[in-house]
């Protein structure tokens, strides 16, 4: 830049001309002061790297003293939050791949009476490490208050059993992720967040452009109904989705080495509801956006939350209650939850449904509102 | 279409926007073969009133039919056999003519449309560039191009939203000449416009000023009807007379044409005694017919006093 011939009159002039316009466009405005203001409250509060009252199953086929105790001591540790007493290993597993629960605690039979022998009986912590960050330090507390958990049980005639080592040997297993590679978690939730991003975004543009060019006035001349535009306007892009979900599965399969354990054509079945309730949110946004400025920043306005509240970037279980339940809303949040249930744990139809009806649910009243809002005259 | 002789016969037709009353109850005749001029100031509810007619909006009053369809209550049937063409080029610019005059044939569901594509380009003269951007062609050319992009389902009814604005003059007569030739194969043109010349190849004109409509006939009957007196003075120094004569009771308008000025208003006889001063042998004054131009800005003057 050549600053030789820099007026700062005229330089003047442009900042003013940008305030005025600035201005005069409430919706940027609000954008660009208030919306900043509500997320770094709602994402201050919510985001939580170390997740804490973690809900936990426990089956006891040994109901002693020492097996409470060790409960007990999960409950106190802040980490576990005991929220069902399982009445076997096959309901403990269902509710591990259903994401009821993300821990669950099995105490085998005979396991006080082999530790009062001495014999240090196994007891068995299984834990669902889709994502490594959301177990972590729970299995670090847990494994830190072993060895002296049971110590004011172990009185009299036991008292030889505290110190050294503990007198039980806790195994932990962490399901669908043992080795703790982010990427199997990371890889999968990206179709997702790349899904959500792209399919908000072009569907919001697409249709605002329409307005902006002032194609619509023309379009709404001929004989083409409502339904014809939105579904035609949607329809390619649902093509564009499935090329991405396509180019995400092969990395994930030949560069990032992701377990693929469920069925890929029913994943690939389901990214359909996915998509579609994106798009949704998209048109919706076309109807009220005045211009495509407008259209991307409520692109971002939405994008944002689904990056951050919905268990992608940050555990999910670590927010507040009142975030997770915003992030229930978000169909990224169960969106995620298939496509890691389906390639890491090797979930069904049945195990998946609790995640599909809400994105269902979601694309019905978006779908609802976009097309009442888009209307056929220009009043 | 209904046994009626009319294209379009709506009255009562009233439009709103927020409380401000945009078009204020018109009712409209026009005829088969008719090219209806439809005039008056910016922001008087020329627009509003086509986009009513076609059924963009949906008005807040009035009844009546086109091309035999109501306009309440059947505007797809309308849609499907008006052309509209809009004030702003509002085709695809990142379409080649082509696939714009391809898109719109199949949104009319056109039977036969690789030859309805093809007679439209031939029409344009456009077979050569059919290849190009529309967003790359001049203005003209993206004016020639939504006339054929409207015609191309064969439209009884064409509603045309100044058509020519930003048209240079040789474009402008050829379009006028189109028109013409369309109007001659039987269909029915309803067109806003500025210009008095476009206004004068009208057979009927209708002038709408606040949303009202003023006045309507032919170029003779509107002016006429208007009433209006109009000198001509030639002479030197006439923007100072000009100014002098300007606010004297019964001269309505002062304007002037280079070496000669032209002062009209409604009551002659009033007209006359004000002028009287100036009628010397330094300038020569000269009675003449009243153009269309002063008559609509009398038209809109006086709007503008019972309307405001």
């Amino acid at each position: 830049m050549n600053f030789a011939h820099f007026n700062f009159r005229r330089f003047v002039a442009v900042v003013l001309k940008e305030f005025i316009q600035m201005r005069r466009d409430r919706l940027t405005f609000g954008m660009m002061v208030g919306v900043p203001m509500i997320q770094l409250i709602l994402f201050g509060f919510a985001i939580n790297s170390n997740p804490k009252h973690l809900p936990t199953a426990v089956y006891s086929a040994d109901n002693s003293v020492f097996s409470r105790t060790f409960v007990r001591g999960l409950q106190n540790s802040s980490y576990f939050d005991i929220i069902r007493e399982a009445k076997n290993t096959l309901e403990i597993n269902r509710l591990l791949a259903e994401n009821t629960v993300q821990f669950a605690v099995t105490i085998p039979v005979d396991f006080s009476r082999k530790l009062i022998r001495g014999e240090r009986p196994d007891l068995l912590l299984e834990a669902d490490a889709t994502d490594p960050t959301a177990v972590g330090y729970a299995i670090a507390a847990v494994s830190g208050l072993t060895p002296t958990i049971l110590n004011r049980d172990l009185t009299g005639p036991l008292a030889h059993l505290t110190g050294g080592t503990a007198p039980f040997n806790l195994v932990v297993h962490q399901h669908y992720n043992p080795e703790n590679i982010t990427q199997y978690n990371i890889v999968p939730g990206l179709m997702g967040v790349m899904l959500t991003m792209t399919m908000v975004m072009i569907t919001a543009l697409a249709i605002t452009r329409e307005r902006e060019r002032g194609t619509m006035e023309n379009l709404l001349s001929t004989p083409v109904r409502p339904g014809e535009v939105l579904l035609g306007k949607i329809v390619p892009y649902i093509g564009v989705g499935y090329v991405q979900v396509t180019l995400i599965l092969l990395a994930a399969k030949f560069l990032f080495d992701v377990p693929m354990v469920g069925s890929v054509p029913l994943l690939v079945g389901l990214v359909f509801l996915f998509i579609v309730a994106n798009l949704a949110v998209g048109i919706t946004f076309s109807t009220v956006a005045k211009n495509q400025l407008q259209a991307m920043q409520m692109t971002f306005f939405f994008f944002l939350p689904s990056l951050l509240l919905s268990g992608y970037m940050f555990p999910f279980r670590g927010m507040p209650v009142w975030a997770q339940d915003i992030g229930e809303v978000l169909p990224l949040t169960h969106f995620l939850r298939v496509v890691r249930g389906i390639l890491l744990k090797g979930n069904g139809l049945a195990e998946l449904m609790p995640d599909l009806w809400p994105m269902a649910l979601f694309l019905a009243v978006m779908l609802t509102v976009g097309i009442k809002r888009y209307r056929q005259t220009l009043d | 279409m209904s046994a009626n002789e009319f294209i379009i016969d709506v009255r009562g037709v009233t439009k709103k926007f927020g409380g401000r009353t945009v078009v204020n109850d018109i009712a409209m005749q026009v005829r088969p073969g008719e090219i209806y001029g439809f005039l008056g100031p910016n922001g008087s509810g020329k627009t509003t009133f086509l986009r009513m007619l076609c059924g963009l909006l949906t008005p807040d009053g009035g009844s009546g039919h086109c091309l035999g369809y109501d306009i309440l209550r059947q505007s797809a049937e309308i849609k499907k056999h008006a052309g509209y063409m809009t004030q702003r080029f509002s085709f695809y610019e990142d379409l080649t003519i082509e696939e714009n005059l391809d898109f719109i044939a199949r949104l009319y569901e056109m039977p036969d449309r690789p030859a309805a594509v093809e007679r439209s380009l031939e029409r344009l003269t456009m077979t050569a560039r059919r290849r190009q951007l529309a967003g790359t062609l001049s203005g003209g050319w993206k004016q020639r191009l939504a006339l054929a992009a409207c015609l191309i389902h064969q439209p009884q009814l064409l509603l045309l939203d100044e058509p020519t604005a930003g048209v240079d003059p040789k474009a402008r007569r050829d379009f006028w000449e189109e028109i013409h030739q369309l109007a001659a194969d039987g269909l029915t043109v309803l067109i806003t416009t500025h210009y008095m010349d476009e206004a004068e190849r009208c057979t009927q004109l209708a002038y709408i000023a606040y949303g009202n409509l003023l006045a309507k006939g032919t170029v003779e009957e509107v002016v006429r009807s208007a009433g209006l007196t109009t000198w001509e003075v030639t002479g030197k120094n006439l923007h100072a007379v000009a100014d002098q004569l300007r606010g004297r009771p019964g001269v309505e308008q002062v304007v002037v044409f280079g070496a000669t000025l032209h002062v009209s208003g409604r009551d002659a006889v009033q007209l006359q005694a004000s002028v009287k001063p100036w009628m010397t042998g330094e300038y020569r004054w000269q009675p003449i017919a009243s153009g269309l131009e002063d008559v609509f800005i009398s038209l809109m003057e006086t709007a503008a006093d019972n309307f405001k």
